[in-house]
């Protein structure tokens, strides 16, 4: 073997000093990033079925006397809002929506026989309780009630995602998307000046819920 | 202990040799024929492999000898060496491509099939519909067909969401359903036997649990279980079966699934006509017995997360007679 070989010698450090400290930004971003995702796993575990005292408590919906507005059952926001809040509850209200026929009257959330989501108006109003209680114990003029045929959390996610689909803000989590056409704008956009334009709503079906 | 500690994982290996799933199992015209094609193909390998080895164990052992070989005659063999290593790589090639196209060729659908199945693969169940020129005689089950041994089968293959595929290893190969589209596949099986398959493709959250189980049987019992499952579904006496009838047409259960000979008519779900008469419930996932149809009926949701079935609010005593209806369709 000859001695002449030329090239880098290999007698100083194998990476610059430069290159070290990229590498350790590097290192210690990827590193955040999975502390990221196992405190987000953490923060929210699955869970398929709420325990049953939970469940009793979320039946407890005080509505003023008139069936419009009032306050959530405190276990609600014990839990953290979580109907409204969580992506995976907010699906399943998706489901549920086109699983119980939701569509047949309020459509895509356009409304038909039934009264639209998206107008803006909401004939009991826009809190989660008038809507959780009105899919529970139906409203006049045509709403049935869910009571025998959904459990008090899936009336829940429903009631989460039928206030998404006409929100007056924008939201971070979302359902996913729809396979369908799109008939109108994603749940989690910002307000569609669009569909707010022609002003709060016209009662176009008087006869539905107590007047303005 | 340790003869146990050494054989058990062996066992644990060999098992997926034989049994109800497959492909080295082979009792059905067109799984046969892979199985002989695989069995080549790893059999031509494995013999090329021992030479290449034999020949670098030679080369290694060879000893050199001190004066370097004058390079015309170096030259010489290895170019006899290279090439001849080439030509026997492309001749073996193409031997295992000409086998391949001889034994694909042979599973091409047959051109009259004795019968015909449609199949309409869902996330995450099968739907089979059995046809007949006479609509009154088609019917519809799910996740488990019979057919009869030594008869042509053809199944069409039809996806409603997303792409699946169909594989009874120990029957036939792999076909893909896709939606908007039709693909055939035959299925023959040569003796009797019940034989699992799986969707193969992945389709989503529970994919894993999407089994069928073919059941082969003799043309006498094909035809009677056929002239069962097209009866409809039995009127109950007892009263707790009574009173779960009652309950599955009032509640939403017969919003998504069929029992012919009540109003229950939904589309959605599987065909409950003959749900007793099936051996397992939810595609495989649990073995069809009352209790597991009352775990199902009860949290559908977390025994098979994602799927499409909500859970309805029961009491304990509409749960009951429930699963009593749900097990006497037979």
């Amino acid at each position: 073997m000859s001695s002449t070989v030329s090239g880098p010698t290999f007698s100083g450090p194998i990476f610059s000093r430069k290159a070290f400290r990229l590498l350790a930004i590097a290192g210690l971003f990827v590193v955040a990033l999975a502390v990221a995702a196992t405190v987000g796993l953490l923060r929210q575990p699955r869970q398929y079925r709420v325990d049953p005292p939970v469940s009793a408590a979320l039946e407890g919906l005080r509505l003023m006397p008139n069936g419009i507005a009032g306050s959530p059952p405190e276990v609600y926001f014990a839990l953290g809002q979580p109907y409204e809040e969580t992506a995976y509850d907010l699906n399943q209200g998706k489901r549920l929506y086109s699983w119980f026929g939701c569509a047949s009257c309020h459509g895509d959330g356009e409304g038909g026989a039934g009264p639209s989501f998206l107008d803006g108006w909401w004939l009991y109003g826009p809190s989660m309780v008038s809507i959780a209680a009105s899919i529970r114990d139906g409203r006049p003029h045509g709403m049935p009630a869910f009571r025998h045929k959904m459990t008090i959390d899936e009336i829940w996610q429903l009631a989460g995602y039928v206030k998404a689909i006409g929100a007056y803000s924008a939201k971070l989590t979302a359902p996913s998307r729809s396979d369908d056409r799109q008939t109108r704008p994603a749940e989690n956009r910002a307000p569609a000046a669009i569909l707010f334009d022609q002003g709060s709503a016209p009662v176009r079906r008087p006869k539905q819920g107590p007047s303005p | 202990m340790k003869t146990a500690a050494i054989s058990l994982p062996l066992l644990l290996l060999l098992s997926g040799c034989g049994g109800v799933q497959s492909a080295l199992d082979a009792h059905g015209q067109t799984a046969i024929l892979l199985k002989s094609l695989i069995i080549f193909v790893v059999a031509t390998c494995f013999v090329v492999w021992i030479i290449v080895m034999l020949v670098l164990i030679w080369s290694l052992m060879r000893r050199r000898d001190g004066q370097a070989a004058d390079d015309r005659s170096l030259h010489r063999r290895i170019t006899i060496a290279v090439s001849g290593a080439v030509a026997a790589t492309a001749l073996i090639i193409s031997g295992l491509t000409i086998a391949s196209f001889y034994t694909t060729r042979g599973l091409d659908p047959a051109r009259d099939p004795d019968m015909t199945i449609r199949v309409r693969a869902q996330q995450w169940w099968w739907q089979f519909i059995y046809e007949d020129a006479d609509p009154a005689q088609s019917f519809h089950t799910a996740n488990e067909i019979h057919i009869p041994v030594g008869k042509a089968v053809r199944v069409r293959l039809e996806s409603s969401d997303v792409i699946h595929s169909f594989w009874v290893p120990s029957l036939a190969g792999k076909q893909d359903l896709i939606p908007g589209r039709e693909n055939v596949l035959t299925l023959r099986a040569e003796r009797p036997g019940v034989y699992r398959g799986q969707c193969a493709e992945f389709c989503g959250l529970q994919h894993s649990h999407m089994a069928l189980f073919v059941i082969a049987e003799d043309e006498e019992s094909y035809r009677q279980w056929a002239s069962a499952q097209r009866k409809e579904g039995l009127q109950p006496r007892e009263p707790e079966i009574v009173a779960g009838k009652a309950l599955f047409m009032a509640r939403q259960c017969a919003a998504c699934h069929t029992i012919r000979g009540t109003e229950a008519s939904g589309t959605t779900g599987p065909d409950l006509t003959h749900i007793g008469s099936r051996h397992t419930i939810a595609a495989g996932l649990l073995e069809n017995t009352r209790g597991s149809l009352a775990a199902w009926i009860a949290d559908p949701q977390t025994l098979k997360p994602g799927n499409n079935m909500p859970i309805v609010p029961l009491s304990a005593d509409e749960l009951r007679q429930i699963s009593a209806y749900m097990d006497s369709l037979k």
